[in-house]
């Protein structure tokens, strides 16, 4: 060991309730950010697999499907940024079992910081990715003929009614992570959840050639209504019919998913 | 009597059939060390997460520092710092980064965070390494910056669970002297772990549990006295012809008597004339012991005497 001296103790911040909670959140956001900084790999391979579905779709399924009143890409691209983002969200799953296997959510419980700062920090750090992710899955889109048909605050519209989305599923990844034994299981748990949602849904073919029991249900579950309303919003047509119930669901989901993700936070054992 | 940490009839149980805690009392004074001792499973981890706040106990009541660990538990977790198995770093944020988090979480300024994240680094030889991610670290780099983080906003009181437990020889004295400095500066420590040899060097006072219950109690030497000054190793061939060697003298014998597989331990407190007298009747038996060898006694000794069972895993017990 060094001869130096250890450092004495400095003083601790005096700070309000609920600048403690922002400031304690905002340090969890950043050591999140600078992990995926420091695996860009992570990021680059989350980006391939829609970035295959976007081709998969447009140029080998999409000549056989039939999308009256838009062009196939158009009405793909819907689906894909709705369906990127929620697979976006299992990270959220996937970060907070690794910090409770690795030991790190331990360490973050002898603290004296606030109890909600791990996940209102780690969903915040994957909101801030599905950002990057939607740039990314944008420019993979226009360059194969995706064309916005409304306007730029219509796209901004439909970029924040994806994002309010994929905040409220990482908030139900969170739970997931904190119940499920280790990483890989959290990641598998998230598979059968997330494929019925996509698939049947409005993501890919329009629900008028489903059956009338799984039509009923592709047209009325959130997933469905969050992409009618991105798709709504980015090439015309009425908006508020699928916006207002999208944004009903996704503020019920939330109001689930809190409390439930804190309770399960709590009760680590 | 000022009392760092005060614990009394602590009980934790898992589910309905695993009782983890059963009942445990601790009480360490200011500035001194308590070696909790057991093997993997006896409810050392368990009283030491209690005692940080990370886990509630289903019964009893402890203080931290004058601070109840349950109604108060912020104040309890300002006045500590938590080290070892279960409380890691972060592997992808580097040496420097990860400090500079825990002052950040501790409620220091960024740059109160950054600057003592400096000193310690500088402190426990990392300055090269700061701006390496810690996932690049050797162990015993990692467990050095694991201890640092404990030691951010200078805690009166630290928690180290099982502080060197996979450490080669010298990264374990380095930590050894860490502790050693900090008990000398006044803080007052908790450590538990496997190593007997740990909990002799640094320990101050041991508690030895096992199943969920303090079984033992006391200084290092008041332990070990119970077993005798010396003690005479002998080894047969099998376990059937030391536990044969054993019934010689229990009952009779002047002192400890305890087998371990092939292995009899006699302690031998009266000198040379005892350890003829065990060598004699041995002989008349007509039980020839393969080895012999005198020693101080362990606190191995302590625990197989207690509880009948080694202290420290074995290859055999971890598979």
């Amino acid at each position: 060991m060094t001869p130096s001296v250890l450092p004495e103790a400095a003083v601790q911040m005096k700070r309000s309730r609920l600048r403690r909670t922002i400031g304690d959140a905002m340090v969890v956001t950043e050591r999140n950010l600078i992990a995926n900084l420091r695996i860009p790999e992570s990021l680059f391979f989350s980006s391939v697999q829609p970035i295959m579905f976007v081709l998969l779709f447009r140029y080998v399924f999409g000549g056989a499907i039939a999308t009256p009143g838009m062009n196939y890409v158009d009405y793909l691209m819907a689906g894909i940024f709705v369906q990127t983002v929620m697979f976006g969200s299992i990270n959220t799953s996937i970060g907070l079992a690794e910090d409770l296997q690795k030991g790190l959510i331990e360490r973050f419980r002898s603290l004296p910081m606030a109890r909600s700062a791990v996940l209102a920090g780690r969903t915040t750090s994957d909101l801030l990715r599905n950002v990057v992710v939607i740039v990314i899955i944008s420019l993979v889109g226009f360059a194969v003929g995706f064309r916005i048909h409304t306007n730029a605050f219509a796209f901004l519209g439909s970029v924040l009614v994806m994002l309010f989305f994929a905040y409220v599923i990482s908030w139900g990844f969170a739970y997931i992570g904190l119940a499920a034994p280790n990483s890989e299981v959290a990641q598998l748990m998230a598979f059968p959840i997330l494929f019925p949602l996509t698939f049947a849904s409005t993501a890919f073919v329009p629900s008028s050639t489903m059956p009338g029991w799984l039509r009923a249900f592709a047209e009325h579950q959130p997933v469905s209504l969050v992409i009618n309303s991105v798709r709504a919003l980015t090439q015309g047509g009425p908006t508020a019919r699928w916006v207002i119930p999208a944004l009903i669901w996704c503020t019920g989901m939330l109001i689930v998913f809190v409390p439930l993700a804190v309770w399960r936070y709590r009760r680590i054992t | 009597m000022n009392y760092a940490i005060e614990a009394e009839g602590l009980v934790k149980t898992f589910g309905s059939e695993v009782r983890a805690l059963d009942g445990v009392n601790l009480r360490v004074e200011q500035g001194t060390v308590l070696g909790l001792l057991g093997p993997n499973g006896s409810g050392k981890t368990t009283t030491v997460r209690v005692l940080t706040t990370t886990l509630v106990p289903d019964s009893g009541r402890a203080t931290v520092n004058g601070f109840d660990v349950v109604k108060q538990p912020n104040s309890v977790r300002s006045s500590i710092g938590l080290a070892g198995q279960y409380a890691a770093v972060d592997e992808n944020l580097t040496g420097r980064e990860n400090l500079r988090m825990v002052g950040q979480l501790l409620q220091l300024s960024r740059r109160d965070a950054s600057r003592i994240a400096d000193e310690l680094l500088e402190h426990f030889d990392l300055t090269a390494a700061a701006n390496r991610p810690s996932k690049t670290y050797s162990g015993g780099m990692r467990r050095r910056l694991d201890i640092a983080a404990a030691l951010v906003h200078r805690p009166p009181v630290l928690f180290l669970d099982e502080p060197t437990t996979g450490l080669d020889p010298k990264s374990r004295n380095a930590v050894w002297a860490v502790v050693e400095e900090l008990v000398a500066a006044g803080t007052t420590v908790l450590l538990t772990t496997q190593y007997l040899e740990e909990a002799d060097r640094l320990a101050d006072r041991i508690v030895v549990l096992d199943r969920g219950a303090v079984i033992a109690e006391g200084t290092s030497a008041e332990l070990k006295s119970d077993l005798g000054e010396t003690v005479l190793d002998l080894g047969f061939v099998d376990p059937d012809t030391a536990e044969r060697a054993a019934s010689l003298f229990r009952g009779s014998w002047n002192g400890g008597v305890v087998v371990d597989g092939s292995l009899l331990e006699l302690s031998v407190d009266s000198g040379p004339s005892q350890v003829m007298l065990a060598l004699r009747e041995l002989d008349s038996a007509g039980l020839n012991p393969s080895r012999m060898a005198l020693r101080e006694p362990s606190l191995d000794d302590v625990f197989l005497s207690l509880t009948g069972r080694r202290a420290e895993v074995t290859e055999e017990d971890e598979s």
